[in-house]
């Protein structure tokens, strides 16, 4: 049996404005560890709602939220950012690379900020990552110098360099052609696969869900299947 | 906390952005420019124009006022001891107008340590004879060495040797508003009589011009053994002590410990020249009020830049919140960033104000009123560039503050969202 990474209790959340509206309901459930898991549901679901309460960026909820057994919920900005910047890993619909930067630096960020180790050894692990997903020969470029899916890539590159328990996916293929969308799948589905990097992944795209794990289906705020 | 990360990112902010942050800068650099330029002109001038009249006012001064004696009769009867008295019956008419034992005096003076030296004077009315009329003025017999040591007195002549007063006997300087009524020039002798008639020849040996107009119309100087035997006087006889104090501030109560201690009248210099002190700090308020508020636009500006920026960075705001960045993190970035710009915008702002206050220094300035000037005053204080790179720094941080303090706000899941 393989150890639980993160849990959902009970979580609710409410949108007050103009009228109260129920967007989550008393959703409950785990992810252990190697889980590639997806989340699909139809627009305005909750699903990414969701997925933002589990990143921790979203404090506004009702209910638990634990990460290797540890409560999380009501924890200091501070110790949330750290939380993030260890545990998790964040691949977004957009790619968020900031443009003053290389692409290595990019990737070097969070761990960075981490500062367990020191520049150099950074320098080679990033390279590691990049090599990992093919893009090493970009590692110089300046970040708005990338096609798109290099950009995604970069990102993906920049979310596993901490060595993440998991890595948080909202719509991580949403702007991507269908070639594009297919590496990146291939890409997670080998991190999962040979790293058995525990991955999240939130989809409207049924054939990318199709082909995870395990899929979390919602509807109106509940977990369905 | 990484500082080096922060530095390292909002150096890269900064950068990006070249163009932005140099106006920006440039706005501080102006600021700071025309605040030391304004104030080294502003106090140079200032201290020109106090230095006029301060620098040949002597900080304490003893003398013997022409005064009504003290111990007037009706005073002296016990039977009204309790009340007020107004019936003045003796006169000042024999009171001297030299101070008693002055060798006595000068000595304890000397000898005290707050004061930076002593200058005896003899002062007397006297009447130039030019033809037919007489020019009424005033003789001032003085110690030429100590003169020129303690007020300057070198600095205003403009023509002869003031040295000369010592080693020629009789002779006499002369204003030059004075010398041009007598139509005298170098080497001319003149005809001067005192208050009680004597006649006497005096050869002159210089002109001095002090600024003030109306007094170069009137005074002269003699050494004072001149003084003396043109007044028939001995060699004890001086009418005035002019003191320096090495710290002006104590003037005050130095002057009436002397008044206690000499049995003289003490005037110190902040009574008798109490309006130009309110004059410069006046002037000197106005100077800092223009000042700071160059460096409070240019604050604002800073101001605007950064929001600006912020809203520009929204992205890059979310993401490194995203990947771990704290809200404290964020604002330490864009406030290096604010003050970075004010330290570097400051620095040069001291260089060129250095350069301009220099180049104002350069430009020629030529009065009558003021001989010793040849080019406009400027005071090369180290507090202005110290006050102005202060204040740059706290400007930009205050004007870094509110904007950095939004963007920490700044919710990730909004922006991410958003997309």
């Amino acid at each position: 049996m393989s150890e639980i990474i993160l849990t959902a209790k009970h979580i609710s959340k409410k949108f007050h404005d103009p009228v109260t509206v129920k967007i989550l309901d008393d959703i409950s459930f785990n992810i252990k560890q190697g889980d590639f898991v997806s989340v699909v549901g139809k627009s305005g679901c909750g699903k990414s709602t969701l997925l933002y309460i589990l990143s921790t960026m979203d404090t506004d909820y009702e209910g638990e939220l634990l990460i290797c057994n540890e409560l999380v919920t009501g924890k200091k900005e501070k110790q949330l950012a750290r939380i993030r910047n260890e545990k998790i890993g964040f691949v977004f619909q957009f790619h968020y690379l900031l443009n003053e930067f290389t692409v290595l630096k990019n990737v070097m960020l969070p761990a960075l900020k981490l500062n367990k180790l020191p520049a150099e050894e950074l320098e080679h692990k990033a390279m590691e990552r990049l090599k990992i997903l093919g893009i090493d020969q970009l590692a110089a470029k300046k970040a708005n110098q990338l096609s798109g899916g290099e950009k995604q890539r970069v990102a993906i590159a920049r979310a596993l360099i901490n060595d993440p328990l998991i890595i948080m996916g909202d719509e991580p293929t949403g702007n991507l052609d269908n070639k594009n969308t297919g590496i990146v799948f291939d890409i997670f589905k080998q991190l999962s696969a040979e790293f058995h990097q525990t991955l999240l992944i939130v989809t409207h795209d049924q054939s990318f869900a199709a082909n995870t794990n395990r899929i979390i289906e919602m509807e109106d705020g509940r977990i369905i299947k | 906390m990484n500082l080096k990360l922060i530095f390292n990112i909002a150096k890269s902010l900064l950068l990006a952005r070249w163009k932005q942050t140099l106006v920006a800068a440039i706005g501080v650099t102006f600021g700071i420019t025309m605040f030391i330029t304004l104030l080294s002109f502003m106090t140079g001038l200032n201290d020109l124009l106090d230095g006029l009249i301060l620098n040949r006012t002597p900080h304490v001064r003893l003398f013997n006022d022409i005064k009504p004696n003290k111990n007037q009769p009706v005073n002296l009867d016990t039977n009204f001891a309790s009340s007020y008295n107004f019936i003045q019956s003796v006169k000042s008419n024999n009171s001297r107008q030299e101070i008693y034992n002055s060798g006595a005096i000068m000595q304890a003076i000397e000898n005290d340590d707050r004061v930076l030296g002593y200058a005896p004077k003899i002062s007397a009315p006297v009447f130039f004879n030019d033809g037919s009329i007489d020019i009424t003025g005033a003789m001032n017999g003085i110690d030429v060495l100590a003169e020129t040591k303690l007020f300057f007195f070198n600095d205003y002549i403009v023509a002869g040797n003031a040295a000369d007063l010592k080693n020629i006997a009789n002779s006499i300087v002369l204003g030059v508003g004075l010398a041009e009524n007598l139509l005298v020039s170098i080497g001319d002798v003149i005809q001067v009589t005192t208050a009680k008639g004597q006649q006497f020849s005096l050869k002159v040996v210089g002109f001095f011009q002090s600024g003030l107009l109306e007094y170069d119309k009137t005074q002269s100087y003699t050494s004072i053994g001149t003084a003396q035997k043109f007044l028939g006087k001995a060699n004890y006889y001086i009418t005035d002590i002019q003191v320096k104090l090495k710290d002006v501030t104590l003037a005050p109560a130095v002057a009436k410990e002397y008044n206690l201690k000499f049995q003289a009248d003490a005037e110190d210099i902040q009574t008798a020249n109490s309006q130009f002190e309110t004059g410069s700090a006046i002037r000197n308020l106005i100077a800092y009020a223009v000042g700071i508020t160059l460096l409070i636009v240019a604050g604002f500006g800073i101001y605007n830049i950064l929001n600006m920026m912020i809203y520009e960075k929204m992205d890059t705001i979310a993401i490194l919140k995203a990947t771990g960045f704290s809200g404290n993190d964020v604002k330490l970035i864009f406030l290096v960033i604010a003050v970075s710009i004010g330290l570097f915008g400051g620095t040069l702002g001291l260089l060129f104000g250095f350069l301009l206050s220099s180049v104002i220094d350069q430009i020629p300035f030529n009065t009558a009123a003021l001989p010793t000037i040849t080019t406009y005053p400027i005071n090369y204080n180290p507090m202005f560039y110290f006050i102005g790179v202060g204040f740059s720094f706290i400007t930009t941080y205050m004007a870094g503050f509110f904007p950095s303090r939004k963007a920490s706000k700044i919710d990730p899941v909004i922006i991410i969202r958003g997309k």
